[in-house]
């Protein structure tokens, strides 16, 4: 028989939002159990070889797979004691009366009643449908990095890349870098997505960019050996006879990515269906705190955006569920650096999706 | 064409088994799932979901964020009966 453990605080999550949460917390003093499926902190930031951009207090000009260390280093000189990880453990679970099912393999189930939950479990990836798309050899794009540089495992020899957003360029880059070949980069849109600055990486490097274009079916035996693409009008109608054979073992889809709100949704907080957000996300104030007095949310559970401003919505969030405890010290203070600094990382052409998706979020058109 | 096309890669439904049960008049997703197991594997639809809900939609002529969504209940994932046979206190 286990016993009900009852931390101050229990995140759900231990990727850039969720690390950022306990810091926070435990900085304002409050106690926090961090919880996570993975064997290691960090969360797709252990796979990120490349370096960011954005603020350069959220850790620009660093490698991804840097900055969990960086946040434990900071986490252990604010009070170890006050910190406690559970990796390996999946919460499986969110019931109406606050309490989380987790899950360790080869252990009993913990029931945990934290005063106040910060649910920070990201995204996962979008799917697309398209005749093969079953075939051994169609992976998402975060498997593919997982493969390649977590495991140091090649997916294929010849990728065809479907999504020329961040996370398609980026990848494909990875994949040169691995010496994966990469067959063109195809996107549905007839704009590339991604910054310039990824894309002009991948292009230089000779790999061809395909605006409107989609694929129309993978083919291949027992796994893939190709894809048909084809061309796109401006409604999004293939074009006839604009098909095109490309021989490749592999077909990475990066399009998109769309919250984990599972948790969200068992725990009943109340949520809208913003596109610009990448699909449902819950409704919160600026404290991040949600329709439920004890649950917050933090990162691309929230809002599908970067790293860095994930962080710092973890840090808004630990903040003030620490602060609604008592731990209460600076909070203002505090609260109106990391909002300028969420401004800052929004400003510009590259956030005016997230304003206007946040502006909808919050009742506006 | 839609019978090579996999919405639900945990209960082996294709985009043709979707749309026939929105051809018989089934528009509601929650009832969708029900009827063909649709996101009720072990993954709990975090695959075929969004695909379900897009293709209701465009075949009713309705917003995604329109439609019924379907229960989520725990646990998200299998969990093995030894791990909470003991029970907690």
């Amino acid at each position: 028989m286990t016993s009900l453990q009852k931390p101050e605080i229990a995140i759900v999550g231990g990727g850039p939002a969720g690390l950022s949460a306990a810091l926070s917390a435990v900085r304002q003093g409050a106690e926090v159990m961090l919880i996570d499926r993975d064997p290691a902190l960090g969360g797709q930031l252990v796979k990120q070889t490349h370096m960011f951009f954005g603020s350069r207090k959220e850790y620009a000009a660093i490698r991804g797979i840097d900055i969990p260390g960086k946040l434990m280093a900071a986490l252990e000189e604010e009070g170890p004691e006050k910190f406690k990880p559970l990796l390996d453990t999946t919460v499986l679970g969110y019931y109406d009366d606050g309490v989380i099912l987790a899950d360790k393999e080869e252990e009993q189930a913990m029931l945990i009643k934290p005063q106040k939950t910060i649910i920070a479990t990201g995204a996962a990836e979008k799917m697309l449908p398209f005749p093969g798309n079953d075939l051994p050899g169609v992976y998402g794009a975060g498997a593919v990095q997982t493969l390649m540089n977590v495991y140091g495992i090649k997916p294929g020899t010849r990728v065809l890349m479907i999504g020329a957003g961040n996370i398609g360029l980026i990848v494909s880059y990875q994949l040169l870098q691995a010496g994966v070949e990469v067959a063109a980069i195809i996107e549905g849109a007839p704009k590339i997505g991604g910054y310039l600055v990824h894309a002009t990486k991948a292009r230089r490097a000779g790999i061809p960019i395909k605006t409107s274009h989609t694929i129309k079916e993978a083919y291949g035996k027992d796994s893939v050996e190709g894809a048909l693409i084809c061309s796109l009008d401006e409604n999004w109608c293939a074009i006839p006879g604009s098909d095109l054979d490309m021989k490749v073992d592999v077909i990475c889809l990066a399009v998109g990515l769309t919250p984990q709100t599972e948790l969200l949704w068992q725990a009943g907080c109340e949520q809208k269906y913003i596109p610009e957000l990448g699909g449902y996300v819950p409704l919160r104030n600026e404290k991040m705190q949600t329709s439920l007095p004890d649950l917050y949310v933090a990162g691309d559970v929230a809002c599908i955006e970067e790293a860095g401003s994930a962080m710092v919505e973890g840090k808004i969030a630990g903040l003030y569920a620490a602060a609604d405890l008592g731990y209460a010290e600076k909070v203002e203070e505090r609260y109106t650096s990391y909002y300028r600094e969420l401004e800052e990382l929004r400003a510009g052409p590259t956030g005016a999706k997230i304003r206007q998706g946040l502006s909808r979020l919050n009742g506006g058109v | 064409m839609e019978e090579n096309t996999i919405i639900c890669r945990c209960e082996d439904l294709t985009l043709a088994d979707i749309r026939a049960t929105i051809k018989k008049g089934f528009h509601n997703p929650q009832e969708i799932k029900r009827l063909t197991r649709c996101g009720m594997g072990p993954c709990q639809g975090s695959t075929c979901r969004e695909l379900l809900l897009k293709e209701v939609a465009s075949a009713t002529g309705k917003n995604v964020g329109d439609l019924e969504m379907t229960t989520f209940r725990p646990p998200n994932k299998p969990i093995k009966v030894k791990s909470i046979m003991m029970g907690v206190e």
